[in-house]
């Protein structure tokens, strides 16, 4: 047998099971890799001993028959967005210095109640607000894929920290959200499946907010398998969101037939921008041919309105997020800066305790809420949210899933596209158009481009038919085929 | 539209955001750029569009009007940066 971190999540749930190793011994192995990868960033918090605890923990329950999940005993990261009781929750944000949750967010604590073990805190763009884990507080995430020339590449964002452990093996699995793609996105940059399911299918309680109409988390993983059996821990249905789905989640794992024989896929022609590069376009082609080998019916279907989907969505967020970020005064938790007065002391926290693009999204959020301005462009934004869900629900009529490219790049080099703002936005431009109007969506690795670097195709479902997307993921996987991963692994 | 200088310092006054005075001339700059960008969507017709505030098309959940939680003033205030009693404390703003 190879390294224990060679091994994905139901390998290492079957290993588990057969009693080849105990939870303690594969977590040991992950506390071993992940200081040994510390170089990358991707932990903001290492929490080792509370990962033996459990580790042990699960050992007991597993010898006494008693196991809880099928994750019983794997170890996973947590992005640091997810509140987890009695250790440090940033945000990747010096204005959450020191908060330590007294409540473990519903998503975790279902994951803890499954018997997963927590390896850490991922870092992440700051309050996920980013596209390359470049606005952390806490530094940038290392992709452990490296350019042509061996430079560092970024992750992806936000959830990159998730992203990177997970391609360097210092996780089995790590949870992320997404908000416009910020589970899919860094998934493709790394080389890893990322799965966003619909908006309501996992709760947003005790996670730190960012735009609540958008927000959903989600796992990121080594394969198909991976993510259909961590979706299925994560999600349910929870008192505590109003918008979480009183539905039942169905076994995902049981989805993956390998069968897409009659399957209707659509191919969006609005989403063949001018300039995508030739080795997106190819692997976008043979993505639609693998399906179609498969038995699958590819056809070319219209949304008219996706280019109206990052800007809109570039008045949606910030909008969300100044309304959610007004909580971080200095008085609850977190950073305090004194002042004079109370308006001062507020002022002074928030200048010293944001980002330069945290500031610059709540800035906008104020702007197109103020008063004269909030009808030309928050009102009008969701008017054309509305437009983008009716382009969905159409095709959907004649469509069981859509296939397009996750990113409109490989992984580029730290400190790129740091310029202008909405450079690094137009990575999201494939997966916003999912995100407003709440679908799920799946980014899994289709091949590597001529660096050597990874890239993502993207599948999309019809809410709530998550057994679509992971059917229809698991084939292209197959057909993909994609063993390579990055040096050292 | 462009945004001016005082409209940053406006709305930054209204996100309690302290700007230096050096910052909001880049920062109407970057901001102007940005929401002219967004601007694209005037583009779009949405005459007599709805407009989309639900993202789940669903009834909301309901549940038991009851208390569920509370009585735990120490867990409430465990992370206040500056506390006195079971209170949080702020400057003063009463003369």
């Amino acid at each position: 047998m190879g390294h224990l971190t060679d091994l994905n999540l139901a390998e290492a749930r079957d290993g588990l099971t057969k009693g080849d190793f105990s939870s303690a011994e594969l977590t040991g192995a992950y506390i071993d890799a992940m200081s040994a990868a510390q170089d990358l960033n991707a932990y903001i918090t290492e929490t080792p001993e509370i990962a033996l605890q459990r580790a042990e923990a699960s050992d007991v329950r597993r010898k006494a028959g008693d196991v809880a999940g099928p994750m019983d005993g794997i170890p996973v990261a947590v992005k640091d967005l997810f509140g987890t009781e009695g250790v440090l929750t940033t945000a990747a944000s010096h204005i959450l210095d020191g908060f330590k949750p007294t409540y473990e967010s519903t998503v975790t604590a279902n994951l803890r109640d499954g018997g997963a073990v927590m390896l850490g805190k991922t870092n992440l763009d700051e309050f996920a607000m980013g596209s390359a884990n470049m606005t952390s507080y806490y530094g940038a995430v290392k992709n452990p894929w490296k350019g042509a020339d061996g430079r560092d590449l970024v992750p992806g964002g936000s959830s990159g920290g998730s992203a990177s452990a997970v391609a360097a093996h210092t996780a089995v699995a790590a949870t992320g959200t997404d908000t416009g793609g910020s589970i899919r996105q860094p998934a493709s940059f790394c080389g890893i499946v990322g799965m966003k399911p619909t908006y309501g299918r996992c709760s947003r309680w005790g996670v730190v907010a960012f735009a609540s109409s958008l927000d959903q988390a989600g796992p990121l993983t080594r394969t198909v398998r991976d993510a259909a059996i961590m979706l299925g821990e994560m999600a349910g249905h929870d008192v505590k969101d109003s918008t979480s789905a009183p539905i039942a989640v169905p076994d995902f794992e049981a989805v993956l037939s390998g069968d897409v024989k009659g399957l209707k896929v659509g191919i969006p022609k609005e989403y063949a921008l001018d300039g995508m590069p030739d080795e997106i376009a190819k692997l976008w082609q043979q993505g639609a041919d693998w399906l179609k080998a498969a038995g699958a019916e590819v056809r070319e279907i219209s949304l008219p309105h996706t280019k109206y989907a990052l800007p809109a969505y570039y008045i949606i967020a910030p909008a969300e997020a100044s309304s959610n970020l007004a909580r971080y005064d200095g008085v609850r938790y977190g950073l305090r800066v004194p002042g004079d007065t109370l308006d001062e002391m507020y002022e002074n926290t928030r200048a010293e305790g944001f980002g330069d693009e945290v500031r610059r999204r709540i800035l906008i959020g104020a702007y197109v809420l103020s008063v004269g301005f909030y009808d030309a462009y928050y009102l009008k934004a969701q008017r054309v949210r509305a437009l983008i869900a009716q382009d969905f629900e159409k095709v959907f009529k004649e469509v069981d899933v859509i296939l397009t490219p996750t990113a409109p790049s490989a992984a580029f080099g730290i400190g790129e596209k740091m310029d202008d703002p909405i450079a690094m936005y137009l990575n999201d431009v494939y997966t916003v158009p999912t995100s407003m109007a709440g679908l799920p969506g799946i980014s899994i690795p289709g091949g590597l481009d001529s660096d050597g670097l990874p890239l993502g195709l993207h599948l999309i479902g019809k809410p709530f038919d998550e057994e679509t997307v992971f059917r229809s993921a698991g084939v292209l996987e197959a057909a993909a085929n994609f063993t390579a991963t990055p040096g050292g692994v | 539209m462009s945004l001016d200088k005082e409209t940053v310092k406006n709305i930054a006054f209204l996100a309690r955001i302290k700007v230096p005075d050096q910052d909001l001339d880049p920062l109407a700059g970057e901001l102007s750029h940005i929401i002219g960008w967004v601007e694209q969507l005037s583009e779009v017709d949405t005459e007599g569009v709805e407009p989309m505030t639900s993202v789940a098309n669903m009834e909301l959940f309901r549940r038991e009007d009851v208390i569920s939680d509370g009585g735990v003033p120490q867990k409430v205030l465990a992370n206040a940066p500056d506390r006195e009693k079971n209170f949080y404390t702020v400057p003063k703003v009463v003369e």
